[in-house]
């Protein structure tokens, strides 16, 4: 059963005929090659596949595709913009904020939806708010440091 | 440009080259085979050739280009670790080029000779050295060409950037470009070239940062699971229900009726394949196998007993003098038994492996930690030439000992040869938890005794199912032995699931039995933990340490419990020293801990990267807390019950204490492991903590909040 879904990708409208039930997560990474955005556990408890929905961090292993209809879906892919990386995504190679670099992508699309609620969030909030993205290899304090950066760089209302 | 995995090269389609072809494919310049260490057969080779001989079996090479770039090519992986960035600096400081002309080509079968794998922190401190002479001969022949034709003899030369210069007349000079463009020259490292003292080290032992970082801040690094060819299904394997039972039948009925579902049948593999993931899980749970269980009657509560049922007799490893005659002299004795449940990897990656089959050459881009065992195990299961196949590590999501077995791969590429598809196998987690070569739970019996003046006397040690990595005694004990009991081979299966190795195997057990029984020998000494620690060590390395580390938290001593929350805990691990103090808060009520500070300092011989090295050092401590804390796989017989991450918690941001860490200037030494050993740390020192901050004493980890209540409750019963 095939339907034919449209919204908005990385700021390009984008339709697509394809089964509604599958997943964000496996359309992107199958149907659309945007392989930036990682399987981790495919339950929701990782963040790993963690992409912004109307300015909502969302996990995209749970959702199913036609729950996109006519919404606004940002991968990590979208967030450089011209040839420069977005203020996130600078601050963690700034701080190294990285060592395997799986759970990076589902860690910054996080912290951007975080600061697009919370534009200048103490250090317990951006602890709080990235609690349930999961790191193994232990960048924890570059990832917190590396939003404190990039909070204190972008200027209001510019975060997207 | 930063050094890179060569992309280019992974993307040209399979080519079937001889070992020695393969110096065609690079084209002109200067090329030095070399043989790490432990990496190869090659030992023979190195010495028995002749100077000038290339080495028959080299396990590495590097490569200057006529347009004077530096690659080496290696069979390391970079799974998070830094080699990527570490080996670039080696490499670049011994041949004075920049540090942006050195790209590393890392863990393909086809461009880079034999090794054995990326494990037990090898790849700086026994792939390094070599990797150094090697680029130490290429530099020898390259100020040899230059000095011959700028006419000046070499030691009037010196060189900056890739540019020989004339010392005594700067207007001079050549650069290696030049000097390589139509030549073809094949050299070998053996003999003993001139590598550079610490004294004039430009770029090792300065701080890099990720050389990777843009591609996998932008989503472009790519994984194994990121690969994608035409036609590629996605397979998903009829499991069993518990771990080693033997297959019986599985109906795929149900399942078939999906659209496009594709089922593979071949002696005990059923697979289910479709080109879209989501349809591929859909349909697996549909299908109705059996299978045979294996019996094993030990669950998480009973496997201490299990091991002293199962133990035969253990091996002593060490021994110096007369337990007994320690025991005699001392006038306060601690007989304790230590506890570890079974701990998974849990890399944020998956296993993951795609296959594409062309002709008859099978091609595998992998999640793993041993390319070349891949290559092995593919060309055995399919009864084809290792020549046959090629093996690709791209950036691997964490592995921290858990990729090296490989089975994703092998199934891959069964199933690429059986429907001549691309067939792409990334497991679940769930599948992730329950084929993980689990790090082994242990058990530790440990009996030692003090002198009234605070001298331990005597020390008995005894590890069981977690190996002897660590199990020295490290402090200055006369009557000391220990024993190591293992499964060898013969007896019955222990583990009621595989095991293998995990982060500095088995040390975070050793250490942990170890340094608690130290902290309470202090304790019954009524000595303050680092007292006693130096009135029993001898050896000058782990007393540097252990100062080292004391200075940078700003230690004060106090008899134990001091109420402050301070833990310890020292150890080795390959020849690195470590001591990690930290401090942390005990929630009396809830038995929930944490750890709100942690200094480490680190003897690891010449440290490369001291950036790398301190990421590394974070991630130890981090990843620590842990299996000290939380992590323990819950299982009945051989049926795992703990599948996913709601019921084994790993180290989250609110646990993350403030991180210090100190590097022992050694430059002048060689380097020893840097991507373990603060890791053995974490147990022992939070353990020593929670008896500092509440005088309850732990044996057993992880220390969840019910034991530490339990612990707490004991001792205040007392």
């Amino acid at each position: 059963m095939q339907e034919t879904i449209s919204f908005h990708l990385n700021g390009n409208e984008t339709v697509l005929k394809t089964d509604p039930s599958q997943t964000l997560l496996w359309v992107l990474r199958n149907h659309l090659n945007l392989t930036g955005t990682k399987y981790g556990c495919g339950s929701g408890f990782c963040g790993a596949c963690t992409v912004i929905i109307d300015k909502e961090a969302v996990r995209s292993c749970s959702i199913p595709i036609s729950d996109v209809a006519g919404k606004n879906v940002i991968t990590i892919e979208g967030l450089a913009k011209d040839g420069k990386l977005h203020p996130v995504q600078q601050a963690f190679v700034d701080h190294d904020a990285l060592q395997c670099g799986y759970c990076t992508p589902g860690m910054i699309m996080n912290a951007v939806a975080l600061l697009i609620k919370n534009p200048k969030p103490a250090r317990e909030q951006i602890v709080k708010g990235m609690e349930d993205n999961f790191c193994r290899c232990g960048a924890h304090i570059r990832i917190i440091k590396a939003i404190e950066t990039a909070a204190s760089k972008i200027e209001g209302g510019t975060i997207l | 440009m930063n050094p890179r995995i060569d992309e280019k090269a992974y993307t040209k389609k399979p080519f079937l080259i001889e070992r020695r072809d393969f110096l065609k494919y690079l084209g002109g310049g200067i090329v030095i085979l070399f043989a790490p260490l432990g990496g190869c057969h090659s030992k023979i080779a190195a010495t028995s050739l002749p100077l000038n001989a290339l080495p028959d079996d080299f396990n590495s090479f590097l490569h200057i280009s006529e347009e004077g770039l530096v690659t080496c090519y290696t069979g390391k992986i970079e799974m998070g670790q830094g080699p990527i960035i570490a080996l670039a600096q080696m490499m670049a400081d011994e041949l004075d080029v920049a540090f942006e002309n050195v790209k590393m080509v890392m863990g393909d079968t086809e461009l880079c000779p034999w090794d054995d794998g990326t494990w037990g922190s090898t790849s700086i401190r026994e792939f390094g050295p070599e990797m150094r002479k090697a680029a130490g001969k290429a530099r020898e022949i390259l100020l040899q060409m230059a000095s011959e034709k700028l006419k000046v003899p070499v030691s009037q030369l010196q060189v900056t950037n890739g540019i020989v210069t004339d010392m005594k007349d700067n207007s001079r000079s050549i650069s290696y470009a030049t000097l390589t463009k139509g030549k073809k020259i094949q050299k070998s490292s053996i003999g003993k070239p001139k590598v550079k003292d610490a004294k004039d080290f430009k770029v090792i032992g300065k701080p890099h940062h990720r050389v990777d970082a843009i591609q996998k801040v932008t989503g472009a690094a790519k994984y194994a699971g990121d690969y994608k060819f035409p036609g590629m299904l996605f397979a998903r394997i009829v499991r069993p229900s518990s771990y080693g039972a033997k297959f019986i039948s599985a109906d795929t009925s149900e399942a078939e009726k999906i659209e496009g579902i594709r089922v593979v049948r071949d002696k005990d593999l059923v697979a289910l394949l479709h080109e879209n993931r989501d349809k591929v899980d859909e349909a697996i749970v549909k299908v109705k196998a059996e299978f045979l269980p294996v019996k094993l009657d030990v669950n998480d509560k009973s496997v201490t007993e299990h091991y002293l049922r199962s133990a035969k007799k253990g091996n002593i490893t060490n021994t110096k003098g007369d337990i007994e005659e320690g025991r005699k002299i001392a006038a306060k004795i601690t007989e304790s038994v230590y506890y570890d449940g079974y701990v998974a990897h849990s890399p944020m990656e998956p296993h993951a492996a795609v296959a594409t089959i062309e002709g008859d050459k099978i091609t595998v881009w992998a999640s793993a930690q041993t390319p070349f065992l891949v290559r092995d195990q593919v060309s055995h299961e399919l009864g084809i030439s290792p020549d046959m196949v090629r093996v690709i590590i791209p950036f691997v999501g964490g592995g921290f000992g858990g990729k090296g077995d490989n089975p994703q791969a092998i199934i891959a590429a069964r199933l690429t040869k059986l429907t001549g598809k691309p067939i792409m196998v990334t497991w679940t987690r769930e599948e992730e938890f329950f084929f993980d070569t689990l790090r082994s739970a242990a058990l530790h019996t440990v009996k030692s005794g003090i002198s009234k003046e605070g001298k331990i006397t005597f020390w008995d040690f005894n590890a069981y199912y977690c190996g002897d990595r660590g199990a020295e005694t490290i402090y200055d004990v006369n009557h000391q032995k220990t024993t190591i009991y293992d499964q060898e081979e013969g007896d019955p299966q222990v583990h009621p699931f595989a095991t293998g190795p995990w982060r500095a195997p088995g040390n975070s057990n050793n250490t942990f039995a170890r340094e608690m029984q130290i902290c309470q020998m202090a304790a019954a000494a009524g000595m303050d933990q680092i007292e006693f620690r130096l009135k029993n060590l001898a050896d000058e390395r782990m007393i540097k340490v252990l100062k080292a580390a004391a200075e940078k938290f700003g230690y004060t001593p106090a008899k134990g419990p001091s109420h402050r929350g301070f833990g310890i805990a020292l150890g080795t691990d390959v020849d690195t020293y470590v001591a990690v103090i930290i401090e942390l808060r005990v929630d009396a009520k809830t038995g929930h801990v944490q750890v709100v500070r942690a200094s480490c300092a680190q003897d690891m011989g010449m440290c490369v990267n001291p950036l790398g090295t301190l990421m590394q050092i974070e991630g130890c401590i981090t990843m620590g807390l842990g299996y000290s804390l939380s992590e323990e796989l819950k299982f009945e017989g051989t049926n795992m019950l703990t599948r996913n991450w709601d019921s084994y918690e790993i180290p989250k941001f609110s646990w993350v204490p403030d991180i210090d860490a100190v590097i022992l200037d050694r430059m002048d030494q060689p380097p020893h492991g840097g991507g373990e050993p603060a890791v053995i740390c974490m147990g022992g020192a939070i353990a020593s903590g929670i008896f500092d901050a509440t005088g309850a004493l732990l044996y057993q980890m992880p220390m969840t909040p019910e034991r530490v209540l339990q612990a707490i409750k004991k001792t205040s019963a007392q």
